[in-house]
């Protein structure tokens, strides 16, 4: 198991977020894990909600689309185009959220080798400004609006 | 003000780079709105209005002295913004031990499943 934990970076003077997280598997088998459709679904939506793929292109050009439901209920979906699938190295696509249509993100993965069946995993995100940005990391997106703020609610009642 | 509108205006006001830099150097310390203003080719006025800004959205307090009126950051506030991130890092966290879980089946399984389509051109 992977020792590194996943590592954000919240840049002050571009709006940006940056994931580095590291992998016990060779970059062929992380790659496959984003660009496989069934594979994606597994891991990609949060525990309590099931990844309905409802559109999956994943080459240079492509497109993608899924929507998260809970109890048979759909709560939140996201579309996306896949502006370059290039395997094993590098994926570029946008993503954005249903239910911030005027929010878009363009995200640059890159599958580093470390050697020894390792690869380090590296996302950058870029918004369109600040807020977006904050708002990004302050609901966590793939959670539903609602339940981003019932728990952002709590840290309110805590910190301040 | 409900926690939706605060936020809101705490987004707003860290929307603008002069005013994200003026939380940064008031993490620091306080300073007044002259000493704040130094640095910058900007009017006092200008730094008083990002100021204002950034009170009305409860990231900073003035003190009641009259002399001096010194800009302390709101450290609550800012704390927040620390724990968001932290909340956002361990969601991040939590999907990738899912992908673990999975890469760990991948590789384990000699991998005699086929890629599905995969295009050479």
């Amino acid at each position: 198991m992977s020792k590194q934990e996943t590592e954000i970076n919240a840049d002050p003077k571009v709006p940006t977020i940056e994931i580095v997280r590291e992998f016990d598997a060779a970059p062929e088998h992380v790659f496959r894990a984003h660009v496989d459709p069934e594979l994606y679904a597994k891991w990609i939506g949060p525990r309590s909600v099931s990844t309905r793929i409802t559109r999956w292109d994943a080459r240079t050009g492509g497109a993608w689309a899924f929507a998260n439901d809970r109890d048979g209920e759909e709560i939140a979906s996201f579309f996306g185009s896949f502006h370059e699938v290039r395997p094993n190295e590098r994926i570029v696509w946008t993503f954005t959220y249903e239910g911030e249509p005027d929010g878009v993100a363009l995200e640059t993965l890159t599958f580093e080798e470390l050697g020894g069946g390792r690869t380090r995993l590296k996302i950058v995100s870029v918004v369109k400004d600040f807020e977006t940005r904050d708002g990004m990391l302050a609901s966590g997106m793939e959670v539903g609006v609602n339940e981003g703020y019932a728990k952002l609610d709590e840290l309110l009642a805590k910190g301040i | 003000m409900d926690d939706v509108e605060r936020l809101n205006r705490v987004f707003a006001a860290l929307a603008d780079p002069t005013r994200r830099d003026l939380v940064a150097r008031l993490a620091a310390a306080d300073a007044t709105v002259g000493e704040l203003a130094e640095p910058y080719d900007m009017s006092m006025q200008a730094i008083s209005k990002h100021v204002k800004v950034l009170e009305e959205a409860g990231l900073v307090t003035r003190s009641r002295d009259a002399q001096r009126r010194p800009v302390h950051l709101d450290a609550a506030v800012f704390d927040l913004m620390t724990k968001w991130i932290e909340r956002y890092r361990r969601q991040a966290e939590e999907r990738y031990r899912r992908l673990d879980a999975l890469l760990a089946t991948m590789t384990g399984a000699g991998d005699s499943a086929r890629i599905p389509e995969e295009d050479a051109s």
